[in-house]
């Protein structure tokens, strides 16, 4: 009888060439380990190529899934069990793993025609390089090859089932039932691929409990979470969920323009299917078309909404400037990535904030927010919408690849309990001018082509206050770049709250960023130092009391995947020296990363 | 609710108060006029209508009627027009843009909102220059052109925009002239009566920077022998009835009536032929008359409908309930 061991989190990582269907596995995994109520955070990694070279380093896709009995903020910093499907796989990712950890490789792999691939010399199952782990070489193919039989799949049909078979061996290793992923079988493959896949799936777990090369199994309890109804979500679901939610409570149609771009895309994928909620969306011919049929959507009176990554930004930017002068509502999305120019499109980066604050031609302010986290996105995508439509402007929202792809638990929000912000376009005749302002959010009205008797012309040349005419007046020029900056200055943004000591060294952080700190910080003042934790969601403008919150701090850091962006920012409008705790390597900030730069940057109290 | 009715307008219901800024002799007065005429006659309620422009001179055109009007970026009406006219079907879309505006920056959101077919109706003035900035050369200028930028001649071979727009797979493309009142109204008329992308090339004249640029075509005393106008199901004769357009094998040729050839012996125009359009297309001055009118019309389903026919195939077979949009598949509950 082997014994099962309780433990409080696991960290384990699925790695295999881009074909080996370690997405599916790891996705898997994910979902199964939601429904058991366990908190998770996950981290897809795989290479741009869509298949490279069958064994090569380049090729080696990842997924690494965190999951524990308690609150979790991050993927985790190093995995304690490695699934490697080839060489290529172990050598990329044994670094990561703890020393004492469980490697389980597909032992068929190893053999010398696979080692010249990935430029190993010597066989590391038996060369000692790996004598500080626990390695379990399974023969994959074979078993999974007798798991099919008489299903009369080819070859390579077969080979096509082996990760379902490791997916199987690591249910059994942390008592995960099978039953979500077998339904998901049954619902994606016809026979007699469901069928095998299936085999594969029960066949692996079986192998596991029966041979003798695990001797124990683990298990992880349920995290005490609030009451509700939960599901597992990713970033970029979030985010067309909130924006759906957002139209919504605006009262308004969605519309989307979009051009396919890693990893915004997902997106686009999701609005595309919810047309039974009235979205409207439109794969245009690039980016710059993305943006403006959503100006005319929302010209029109419609939300017009665009989502992109960095080079589409680049391309979107006089479009936005077009938006600014005509201010008319849009929500631009920002799914981060490695830059500049083609950069690293499937890994990670925050590099886009100053673009987003400053980067347009002319005096051209708009409302910058960033998500912290996957179910964030949902929240800033309403907030985004809220704010367009309140404020007449367009708004970008950031996100980024990390948070895109990653996962956790969500507790689903009653939708009936999210605010509304319903829009009322202008209808009066009497006085109407395009550009008069409602005193409060100093919007001008918005007025739906169709209404009879506001007929009136708009444009990206200069507007005259109030009447909107065309405008070359030098007075009235500088008045209204005043008038459009106040306008995005006076947008009602939440204060920052501190998480931790008042005093001492503050880690101010945005976006992803957000569980590293969170859990270094809180690591950091268990082991006895006086130090704080402020995120910033609302990036331009910033927080009321930014300066004053910066100001209680001796000292203060900001770790950012960029060169110190968000410092600049903050130098910018508070003159605080912050201090940047720059990353630029395509990969999300490791907890003891920040912690390391926490007990650099400690203020040491006099006595 | 009352019955709706057409509403009844004259011109001046479609002249907005603005001060028109074009210099004085501009082609882009006739046209104006002519839209502005032609709009009061279609039975379009005034606030039905939306005029989306890019950037140049011929882009101002938003800014003069008195309608929904939309001055944006140079290149991208195209892009702005389909948003709004997908999202917002119920309005009469009309892009007014330039040689430049349309095929130069704005050459790929074209070809692309003709090949979907927006139900958007587009209006170019070509006058084969760029006269906003003050006097370089186009994509539909003549090889050999001293501009301020092409000080030795153009050596940039021009576009013929018929035969792009069809080459893009056009629904409909016509073409008419800045002075030719009668037609240019009649061009307009079946642009706005066309459900699909309406092409309309509108020869204009640049007093300023390329004057006289369309004389040789249109000049009253060449006019009638130097411009084909084409009549649907009519045979195409030219030159006060003396000149007719017949084929030989694939190839147009010009021929002189009588002497045992009639307008029977004519090619006959048909508006639906692909390859008709594309030979049309292709004739040009001074080894064709130019064809005027509308070389093309064969309607096919547009981007707009279409994509409502799916959202409202969506609506009526699907859920809109946004609660059990965001439970998704897989829940599970803590009590």
């Amino acid at each position: 009888m082997k014994s099962t061991q309780s433990v409080d989190h696991v960290v384990i990582r699925f790695a295999g060439d881009s074909g080996d269907g370690m997405q599916i596995v790891g996705s898997q995994f994910t979902n199964t380990t939601a429904l058991l109520g366990n908190d998770l955070a996950t981290f897809p990694d795989f290479p741009a190529e869509i298949r490279a070279p069958a064994g090569t380093l380049a090729g080696v896709s990842g997924f690494q899934l965190h999951f524990a009995n308690h609150d979790i903020f991050t993927p985790g910093d190093s995995p304690e069990a490695l699934v490697a499907m080839n060489p290529a796989a172990l050598k990329a990712n044994i670094d990561d793993l703890k020393p004492g950890g469980l490697v389980i490789v597909n032992q068929e792999k190893f053999i010398d025609r696979e080692f010249e691939k990935c430029g190993i010399t010597s066989n590391p199952l038996d060369d000692g390089s790996l004598a500080a782990f626990r390695v379990v070489p399974v023969d994959l193919a074979r078993h999974t090859r007798e798991a099919v039989e008489g299903l009369g799949l080819s070859g390579k049909e077969t080979e096509r089932c082996k990760n379902f078979y490791a997916l199987g061996i690591t249910y059994w290793l942390y008592t995960r039932p099978m039953e979500t992923t077998e339904r998901w079988i049954e619902a994606k493959f016809k026979e007699p691929y469901r069928e095998a896949n299936i085999r594969a799936l029960r066949a692996g777990y079986n192998y596991a409990e029966t041979v003798e090369l695990f001797h124990e199994r683990f298990e992880v309890a349920p995290m005490k979470q609030a009451p509700g109804v939960y599901r597992n979500i990713m970033g970029n679901q979030a985010t067309a969920l909130g924006l759906v939610v957002g139209a919504s409570k605006a009262g308004v149609p969605l519309f989307l323009g979009s051009y396919p771009i890693t990893p915004a895309s997902d997106i686009l994928h999701y609005l595309a299917a919810f047309k039974s909620h009235g979205v409207c969306t439109f794969q245009a011919e690039d980016e710059i078309a993305a943006i403006t049929s959503a100006i005319g959507a929302s010209f029109g009176g419609s939300i017009g909404l665009t989502t992109t990554s960095g080079p589409g930004m680049a391309l979107k930017t006089e479009a936005m400037g077009l938006a600014v002068m005509t201010e008319l509502p849009l929500v631009i999305v920002n799914i981060q990535r490695g830059g500049p120019s083609t950069g690293l499109p499937t890994k990670t980066e925050q590099s886009d904030l100053l673009q987003s604050v400053y980067g347009r031609n002319g005096e051209c302010p708009l409302p910058v927010i960033a998500a912290s986290t996957p179910s964030d996105c949902f929240e800033m995508a309403v907030e985004a919408v809220r704010i367009a439509t309140t404020y007449m402007t367009p708004v970008i929202l950031l996100t980024d690849g990390y948070l895109a792809n990653g996962s956790e638990p969500w507790r689903v929000p009653n939708v009936d309990d999210i605010p509304a912000f319903p829009v009322t376009f202008h209808t009066e005749v009497a006085g109407f001018k395009a550009y008069s302002r409602n005193p409060e959010t100093l919007a001008r009205p918005w007025v739906r082509p169709g209404t009879p008797g506001l007929e009136h012309r708009i444009g990206g040349l200069e507007k005259q206050e109030g009447t909107g005419n065309v405008s070359y007046d030098p007075t009235n020029h500088e008045n209204m770049v005043k008038l459009r900056a106040a306008k995005v200055a006076g947008i009602k943004v939440p204060d920052i709250e501190v998480h931790g000591d008042e005093g001492g060294l503050l880690v101010v952080g945005w976006g992803s960023t957000y569980g590293a700190i969170r859990v270094a910080v809180d690591q950091a003042r268990r082991a006895g130092l006086r130090v704080g934790h402020a995120h910033i969601r609302n990036i331009h403008p910033l927080p009321a009391n930014t300066d004053e919150v910066l100001r209680r701090y001796d000292r203060v850091i900001v770790p950012e995947m960029n060169l110190g962006q968000l410092v600049k920012v903050l130098r910018d409008l508070t003159l605080i020296d912050c201090v940047s705790v720059p990353k630029v390597k395509g990969q999300a900030f490791k907890v003891s990363e920040v912690l390391t730069a926490i007990r650099h940057h400690q203020v040491v109290e006099a006595k | 609710m009352s019955t709706p009715e057409a509403p009844v307008y004259t011109k001046k219901d479609f002249m907005s108060d603005q001060i028109i800024r074009w210099c004085p002799g501009c082609g882009d007065y006739a046209i104006l006029s002519q839209a502005q005429t032609v709009f009061a006659e279609l039975g379009i309620p005034r606030e039905q209508f939306a005029i989306i422009s890019g950037i140049g001179c011929s882009s101002r055109f938003p800014y003069y009627i008195n309608a929904y009007g939309f001055h944006t970026i140079h290149g991208r009406a195209f892009a702005v027009a389909t948003g709004l006219k997908t999202s917002r079907p119920d309005l009469s879309v009309w892009v007014a843009t330039g040689d430049g505006d349309a095929l130069s920056i704005g050459g790929n959101h074209l070809i692309h909102c003709l090949r979907r077919n927006v139900d958007l109706n587009i209006l170019l003035f070509n006058n084969r220059i760029y006269g906003l900035t003050k006097g370089q050369y186009s994509p539909t200028s003549e090889v050999g052109k001293k501009t301020k930028s092409t000080p030795m001649g153009s050596i940039d071979h021009p576009f013929m925009p018929a035969a792009l727009a069809l080459g893009a797979d056009a629904s409909f493309v016509a073409r008419s002239v800045d002075i030719f009142v009668k037609e240019q109204r009649e061009v307009m008329r079946a642009a706005a009566a066309h459900k699909g992308t309406s092409f309309v090339e509108l020869y204009q004249n640049c007093n300023i920077f390329n004057d006289h640029a369309w004389d040789q075509l249109t000049e009253k005393a060449v006019r009638d022998d130097r411009c084909l106008f084409l009549e649907h199901g009519k045979p195409m004769i030219f030159g006060a009835g003396k000149k007719g357009i017949k084929l030989r094998g694939l190839r147009p040729e010009v021929v002189e009536l009588g002497d045992g050839l009639t307008a029977d012996d004519c090619l006959v125009h048909d508006e639906t032929d692909d390859f008709l359009g594309a030979i049309l297309a292709r004739m040009d001055y001074p080894a064709f008359p130019v064809p005027m009118g509308v070389l093309h019309r064969k309607p096919r389903a547009t981007y707009d409908a279409m994509v409502n026919e799916q959202l409202a195939a969506a609506k009526a077979s699907g859920s809109a309930d946004l609660q059990s949009l965001l439970l998704g598949k897989d829940t599970w509950t803590v009590k």
